[in-house]
């Protein structure tokens, strides 16, 4: 039996819905697009100075990042590979107002946080990227970034072990605010060693990106991709 | 240096010569097969490239008879419907003009005669004098200064001036009652009138749709005669209706733009915005893609079931209370998508306002508020509603224009594709003679790399001529080739 026009109607109509519901729901990984960001800020002897800084990163991650990335604040300490070193950490939701509403309590937390920082007496950069590395690939994000708030002066105490290679495969590293030491100013060679074997070592992990940005007026090339 | 082909070590002039001199041995030894194989190839590749443009010129042809067919089928199906709205056209207009014209013109008649009987009244003439009036004429010519026959002519006279004042009051009544009887006809002659301007208003609109018709069957007349004139006009027409529609659907697009605009970021409210599904294309973008989609679809069924377009037969052929029934929930879901679309509008405005708030707080310096309180405040946001329950509707008009477009790029496409076909024909037909006269200059190349050799063949030749042949001596076939070939 031929169907009627209302029959073939519907059959449309049918066949529209299902393609629509199989086209929002199932056909791609709905994280690929979305962006997880882990930041590390260093809290060791006078950096600690810096939170000012620091606040204004966070500040314009949580201005940028979109409903569905990912944000997570972490110190570091004299050993940070711990997730007691995660300050405040959200994956924002993916209706905007809620994200907005995220947005405004990760402040406040942060805003605490940078208020009452107190210097570590080491800097364990390593466990720090490592716990952050971690974070990132547990959010299954499309694009995932790690900064580093510090000098990048590793000083480690005799027990932590840290000297064997680590894994950062895909994820783009960015080194903010390198401030220069005082031994930096007299032999600048130091500064520019460390950086480099920042780079190498970070590289040499798999990462997708190495890159430093001391002018905070350029953040906007934190979260763009290269 | 590579040194293999030195023949003589140390004398690379001498091997090369040596070479030279072997390859044009060589060349020479097999220039008959090889100028056959140069030709074969040519032909090889000339005779299928010349079947494939004979083939490439048919299958035109054959196109261009079925563009034919189905422009001037196209056409006549359009002209005999443009025909029969006009008869139904006109076919309204007697019925409900001419229709109530036989009532017309026997109240006509009547309030005529009416007139002409009113007329015949105010025609009359006076009452004949009474007549004692005869009586009077004999007393007055009684011999006067009688004191009795004075006293009876003074009251005749005083009686008839009386009877005279009565009959002319009486005559004056009655002209009264004529001339408020003739009063009374001046609206109905008025309205007659005006009743016959419009009869002939639609005595005239039915002469241009008769003369439309007259056009109409013209044309019919021409497609059906299938001629050349008709076909180029349908043709041009088919272009002009591509290229408008074309142009009217880009200014639809445009409308869909600023409406998924309008809608992309309030969308993520309802199925979030963080998902995406390819690329940059987030969830919310494709719902709000969807809904637009949505809506032009029900534009279409609503312009369907009114029967102003025709891409559905199935829709044109429902039953009429069925097709009334689609119209109403196609403009139903129209009407509420609308209001959705409105208030995604404002849920927008919302949405943009706390984004603001957010980002004045993580500033760092502090920003001053936004000037744009009270009412001038309120005119984005009324505009943007507005907008939204808009461009839906605007969005339903886009099956007109859809209509046309893919009714005229069935021509268009065919004659594209015509042009395409043809151009392909002619250069496959030109590869073909290029291939062929390739051949030929081929095998010129091929005898100048050797013309030392013939040069001797041609010298050899000339000197065994110029021998007086022996008696039975046969003279070589190639002699007699070459002669052939030279005459």
């Amino acid at each position: 039996m031929r169907p009627t026009a209302s029959q073939q109607l519907m059959l449309i109509a049918i066949g529209l819905a299902v393609a629509a519901v199989h086209l929002l729901a199932g056909c791609s990984d709905a994280r690929v697009g979305a962006h997880a960001v882990y930041m590390l800020i260093d809290t060791s002897g006078t950096y600690a100075q810096e939170a000012g800084k620091a606040q204004r990163i966070v500040n314009y991650l949580l201005g940028t990042l979109q409903p569905g990335d990912s944000l997570a604040i972490a110190r570091v300490e004299s050993r940070s590979f711990s997730e007691k070193d995660i300050v405040a950490k959200a994956t924002f939701d993916s209706r905007p107002s809620q994200a907005n509403a995220q947005k405004r309590a990760f402040q406040a937390s942060t805003d605490a946080f940078l208020k009452s920082v107190k210097g570590s007496r080491y800097t364990d950069i390593t466990g720090g990227l490592l716990q952050g590395a971690e974070y990132l690939n547990e959010t299954g994000a499309g694009t995932k970034t790690l900064i580093v708030f510090s000098d990048m002066q590793e000083e480690l105490d005799r027990t932590t072990v840290r000297d064997f290679p680590i894994e950062l495969k895909g994820i783009r590293v960015i080194a903010i605010n390198v401030v220069k030491l005082k031994t930096d100013n007299i032999d600048p060679r130091l500064y520019f060693g460390r950086l480099e074997a920042w780079q190498k070592r970070v590289e040499g992990a798999g990462a997708a990106e190495w890159r430093v940005v001391n002018d905070l007026e350029r953040l906007d090339t934190v979260l763009a991709k290269r | 240096m590579e040194t293999f082909w030195l023949i003589w070590p140390g004398n690379p002039g001498l091997s090369a010569l040596t070479w030279v001199v072997g390859a044009m041995l060589f060349l020479y030894a097999a220039r008959a097969p090889m100028h056959e194989l140069i030709r074969s190839s040519g032909q090889a590749i000339a005779g299928p490239l010349r079947a494939a443009s004979r083939w490439l010129a048919a299958a035109a042809e054959e196109l261009h008879r079925r563009n034919r067919a189905v422009l001037l089928g196209q056409a006549r199906q359009d002209v005999e419907s443009r025909i029969e709205r006009e008869f139904e056209r006109v076919s309204a207009l007697v019925t409900r003009d001419l229709d109530g014209y036989p009532a017309l013109q026997r109240k006509l008649m009547d309030e005529i005669t009416r007139i002409e009987e009113d007329y015949r009244k105010c025609g009359e003439v006076p009452p004949a004098p009474p007549e004692w009036v005869e009586t009077v004429a004999a007393v007055a010519k009684v011999k006067s200064g009688h004191e009795v026959v004075q006293r009876i002519l003074e009251d005749i006279a005083a009686s008839m001036n009386k009877m005279h004042e009565k009959a002319i009051a009486e005559y004056r009544r009655s002209y009264e009652s004529r001339h408020r009887i003739l009063g009374s006809f001046l609206p109905f002659w008025r309205s007659v009138e005006k009743t016959m301007a419009r009869v002939d208003k639609k005595l005239e609109g039915l002469q241009s749709s008769a003369a439309a018709v007259d056009a109409q069957m013209e044309k019919y007349r021409e497609i059906c005669a299938q001629s050349d004139k008709a076909a180029h006009a349908l043709t041009v027409s088919a272009f002009t209706q591509f290229v408008v529609s074309l142009i009217v659907m880009a200014i639809a697009a445009g409308g869909a733009f600023v409406n998924f605009k309008l809608i992309a970021l309030p969308m993520s409210e309802m199925v979030g915005a963080g998902d995406a599904l390819a690329g940059n294309l987030r969830t919310s973008e494709v719902a709000a893609l969807v809904i637009i989609l949505v809506e032009a679809s029900m534009g279409l069924f609503v312009m369907e079931t009114l029967r102003i377009t025709h891409l559905f037969p199935p829709i044109a052929n429902l039953h009429d209370r069925m097709r009334r029934r689609m119209l109403w929930t196609s403009a139903t879901l129209l009407v509420i998508l609308a209001v959705v679309e409105a208030a995604l509008a404002l849920m927008r405005d919302v949405l943009i306002a706390d984004k603001q708030a957010l980002i004045q707080s993580l500033a760092t310096v502090p920003q001053p508020p936004a000037a744009t309180d009270g009412w001038v405040g309120a005119i984005p946001t009324a505009g943007q509603m507005l907008l939204g329950f808009i461009l839906p509707f605007a969005l339903a008009f886009i099956a007109i224009p859809l209509e046309s477009l893919v009714h005229s790029s069935r021509t268009v496409g065919g004659i594209v594709l015509l042009a395409l076909l043809r151009m392909l024909a002619f250069a496959v037909r030109l590869a073909g003679h290029v291939a062929k006269h390739a051949s030929r200059v081929l095998v010129s190349l091929y005898d100048v790399a050797i013309v030392l050799p013939l040069l001797a063949e041609r010298v050899g030749r000339r000197a065994l001529a110029s021998r007086p042949a022996h008696a039975g001596e046969a003279v070589p076939a190639l002699d007699i080739e070459e002669a052939r070939r030279a005459s």
